[in-house]
């Protein structure tokens, strides 16, 4: 249940409630309600003042602290939020206690993403790295590619929609920041359990463009256009109110065929917010720790791979973190 | 090469037959020869590149990547294919231009075991991620991606405006790339030559009677075995045996095979010897015993001897060259009668005519039929032609009535296609001992239709009210609604855990009138176990 930070005598990322925890990403495996004490980001305190509600929030002593802010624990701890790269507000959280240096990366990527700032290497005697993505079949495609076949894929099925299922929290975001990017100018619309998310990022100075919810919408005025909602709804009845939409998927998975197809997925985009192969092992390279301790995912390839490259590696059992919408 | 790899992919992730056939058919009309014909080849299991084998394709990851790296890969992703395909290292610079598959044919086919790693290694540095999975599947014959050659037949029919019977009947003789078909097809020259080859005919079907009665001085009635339909063809000295679906099974009863020296093709039931159905006089044994030599490759002496196959006789298409599917079936039938006694009497017999009086002898007739494991009577119009598929009014299917037993839903799947997102696949089961005794369900069968889109919409609602666990796909549900399930019969089965297995088994009614409890034992499931 998370990882506890014995001499400062807090908890990161943790399962149960705790006197003080420090939160390095909003999603829901990492970030809980109910700590008596939450150190986080503003926009990660944003985000889950949004999702745990103004009950949990008034339990909530809410500790912001800002990327590149040093926060002085007890027991001579001294914790610095770095960017991660996830997801909006999402930080690395670097601990220092009696001259070592300890990084706990929560998830992370190292590609560009315009709902956040990029991941930010930082030298560290023990590095905690996730490992959602380690096996080397995962290299994640250059997302403009990703964001052409979307939009391909709208442009041939006239009459038809496409249906994007992405994690409410940050994927969402991001790919319809990407399509816009990608000069897709249209209203987007969104699954009702995406609205206040999207707010949120727009609130905090991210352009999403127009965006409308789909309840109350006939069918007809959805043609051609592209709907997101979570993974969940992809096939629930909810999308029987569409236009016989093309199923669509924004997931690092999709890169296998079978996890595709098990999905029901017709139109597989490899988008992640995690490190693929390439990124964990560069990033570890690049970081270059005295040792490099490997959390959730696929850590057995991660830590055959330092061991075929030599360095000291151990894998923490954390169990709870598994994320198979990503 | 890329064209063929997305057609792969978009076939792959299209759960719908209908947007597989128009995939299909865009692809078949909008690609040139030969490479949609090498390409149908694939899809069809039509190719074999000996020197390629999966062997060859991890010897050549061996080389590439740490083998334990290798191993927590193709665990992960399930097939070797794909893995080799995703972790194949990207060429640095520019990439040889793709490959057309006529070349990767042409280049495959003139392998040994000792250039196959060189050829191979060659073209998979030409391919992107998508071309090396559409290479290596195709290179190693192993496409198992849903697409049935019958599906393949539909789509090219589709593709030209062609009828689906006159692809079958010229299909057969043709050999990859197919040139003659497409010629025919595609840019309207003369049908390939069908008459010196050992081809499949397609079958002539028949509708489930529904009307109350027949006049019998219109309809010959026979029985109707439980094996299965056959088509027996012999043509210059090669005999073939076709299943239902046009798939060769020859390799699989070479009895039969070697039995038929006769210029004719013949339609029948594939049978193995016993006193199942219909007794001694009756001569077969059950569709359980004819399983043990289904799907084989290659046959035992002692499946051989075990189990002996036989074929009853239906009917008579072509003898001596001279079609007679136009005949009226009486004349077909005086042919067939005067050529059985010529056949090899071990191997072939005729399925009699079952004399009655009239419908209602007839009835009877059928009503203790079931004492003697025969599935039903077959009805034919005396002055029907053999038509290919299910024309309406000339033969008619008469199944004797199902068999009930009371069930209780356990377990519900999510459907596939237009189903999709409703709870529409049901594991049933019956009680093993007193259920206030504390005795518990045990899973008998699994069905997916019998009901109405009515009763598919209650049985959803039922499912996710009702449920209990989850696992992925599959929900549990509290056991309290009993189904009324039919099923043509019941055999025993060590497969399954309660011991049993049935054939068809569908809904008939959904009794939200009967408490669980009262729904049927096992034992009682077992007592009409027919084996």
């Amino acid at each position: 249940m998370g990882i506890h930070v014995a001499p400062a005598n807090v908890w990161i990322d943790p399962a149960r409630p705790v006197e003080t925890a420090l939160v390095t990403h909003g999603h829901a495996d990492h970030a809980r309600g109910g700590h008596a004490r939450t150190v986080a980001t503003p926009e990660t305190l944003a985000i889950m003042q949004l999702r745990y509600g103004v009950e949990a929030q008034n339990e909530v002593r809410a500790a912001p602290v800002g990327y590149g802010e040093t926060l002085e624990l007890a027991g001579g701890v001294r914790a610095t939020f770095i960017p991660a790269g996830h997801v909006l507000g999402s930080a690395q959280i670097l601990l220092e206690h009696a001259g070592e240096r300890v990084i706990v990366t929560g998830d992370y990527k190292r590609r560009a993403d315009p709902t956040c700032p990029p991941f930010e290497v930082t030298p560290c005697d023990v590095f905690i790295t996730e490992a959602t993505f380690g096996l080397p079949v995962f290299r994640h495609p250059p997302i403009a590619g990703e964001m052409a076949k979307l939009l391909a894929a709208r442009e041939n099925d006239q009459g038809r929609c496409v249906l994007v299922g992405a994690y409410a929290l940050g994927k969402a975001q991001r790919v319809i920041a990407e399509l816009r990017a990608a000069g897709y100018r249209e209203t987007i619309w969104l699954h009702g359990a995406m609205e206040r998310m999207c707010r949120l990022y727009e609130d905090h100075g991210i352009d999403l463009g127009d965006l409308k919810a789909v309840a109350g919408v006939p069918k007809a005025a959805l043609a051609n256009s592209i709907v997101v909602c979570p993974p969940s709804a992809l096939n629930d009845r909810w999308s029987r109110r569409l236009p016989d939409p093309i199923t669509a998927m924004a997931s690092g998975w999709m890169r296998v065929r079978q996890r595709a197809r098990q999905r029901n997925v017709e139109l597989p985009l490899i988008i992640s917010d995690h490190a693929d192969w390439d990124e964990l092992t560069q990033t570890i390279a690049q970081v270059n720790p005295a040792e490099t301790w490997i959390t959730h995912g696929r850590e057995e390839a991660l830590l055959r791979w330092c061991e075929l490259t030599q360095r000291k590696a151990r894998a923490l059992a954390l169990v709870g973190y598994e994320d198979e919408d990503d | 090469m890329e064209r063929f790899a997305a057609l792969l992919d978009a076939l792959v992730l299209t759960p719908s037959r209908n947007a597989k056939l128009e995939l299909l058919a865009d692809y078949l009309r909008e690609t040139p020869d030969p490479d949609r014909g090498w390409a149908l080849a694939a899809l069809t299991d039509g190719l074999d590149f000996p020197a390629v084998k999966a062997s060859l394709i991890r010897s050549l990851m061996a080389e590439r990547i740490d083998p334990v790296l290798w191993t927590l890969s193709r665990d992960y992703v399930g097939d070797t294919a794909e893995t080799a395909s995703l972790l194949w290292p990207e060429s640095a610079g520019d990439r040889m231009p793709a490959p057309s598959v006529a070349e990767v044919i042409d280049m495959l086919h003139a392998t040994t075991r000792s250039t196959a790693p060189t050829i191979l290694t060659d073209l998979m540095d030409r391919l992107d991620v998508k071309g090396r999975y559409a290479l290596l599947k195709l290179a190693t014959g192993a496409m198992r991606i849903g697409i049935s050659a019958r599906l393949a037949k539909v789509a090219f029919a589709q593709a030209f405006g062609v009828s689906v019977e006159d692809v079958e009947e010229y299909w057969h003789g043709q050999v990859p790339p197919y040139l003659p078909l497409f010629d025919w097809a595609a840019n309207g020259a003369a049908p390939p030559r069908t008459d010196l080859l050992p081809l499949f005919r397609p079958f002539m079907l028949a509708h489930p009677l529904e009307a109350e009665s027949l006049n019998l001085a219109e309809f010959a009635a026979e029985w109707k075995w439980d094996g299965i339909r056959v088509q027996i063809v012999h043509v210059a000295g090669e005999t073939r045996v076709y299943s239902r679906s046009g798939d060769d099974i020859s390799g699989a009863f070479p009895e039969v095979t070697a039995a038929l020296d006769r210029p004719c093709v013949l339609d029948g039931e594939l049978l193995v010897r016993g006193a199942h159905q219909g007794g001694e006089t009756g001569g077969a044994a059950s569709f359980n015993a004819l399983q043990q030599r289904l799907g084989r490759k290659t046959v035992s002496k002692a499946m051989l001897s075990d189990y002996p196959a036989f074929v009853r006789l239906y009917d008579l298409l072509i003898e001596d060259g001279e079609d007679l599917r136009e005949w009226a079936w009486e004349q077909r039938r005086a042919r067939l009668e005067t050529l059985v006694p010529k056949l090899d009497q071990n191997r072939f017999d005729i399925s009699q005519v079952i004399e009655a009086k009239d419908f209602d002898e007839l009835a009877e007739i059928r009503a203790r039929a079931r004492d003697e494991a025969i599935e039903g009577v077959m009805l034919k119009r005396r002055d029907s032609p053999y038509v290919t598929g299910r024309r309406t009014g000339l033969w008619y299917k008469w199944k004797r009535d199902p068999l009930l037993i009371d069930c209780v839903l356990m377990y519900a799947q999510r459907g596939s296609g237009k189903r999709s997102s409703f709870y529409s696949d049901y594991t049933f089961g019956c009680w093993n001992g007193d259920p206030d005794a504390g005795a518990e369900l045990l899973p008998v069968g699994k069905a997916y239709f019998g009901f109405t889109d009515e009763e598919l919409k209650f049985l959803d609602r039922h499912v996710r009210q009702h449920t209990v666990a989850k696992f992925g796909p599959v929900r549990e549900t509290d056991k309290s609604l009993v189904f009324e399930v039919a099923f043509d019969s019941v055999h025993a089965s060590k497969r399954h855990k309660s011991g049993v297995a049935m054939r068809f088994p569908r809904i008939s009614r959904i009794r939200t009138d009967k408490p669980a409890h009262e729904a049927d034992r096992l034992d009682t499931l077992k007592g009409l176990i027919a084996d």
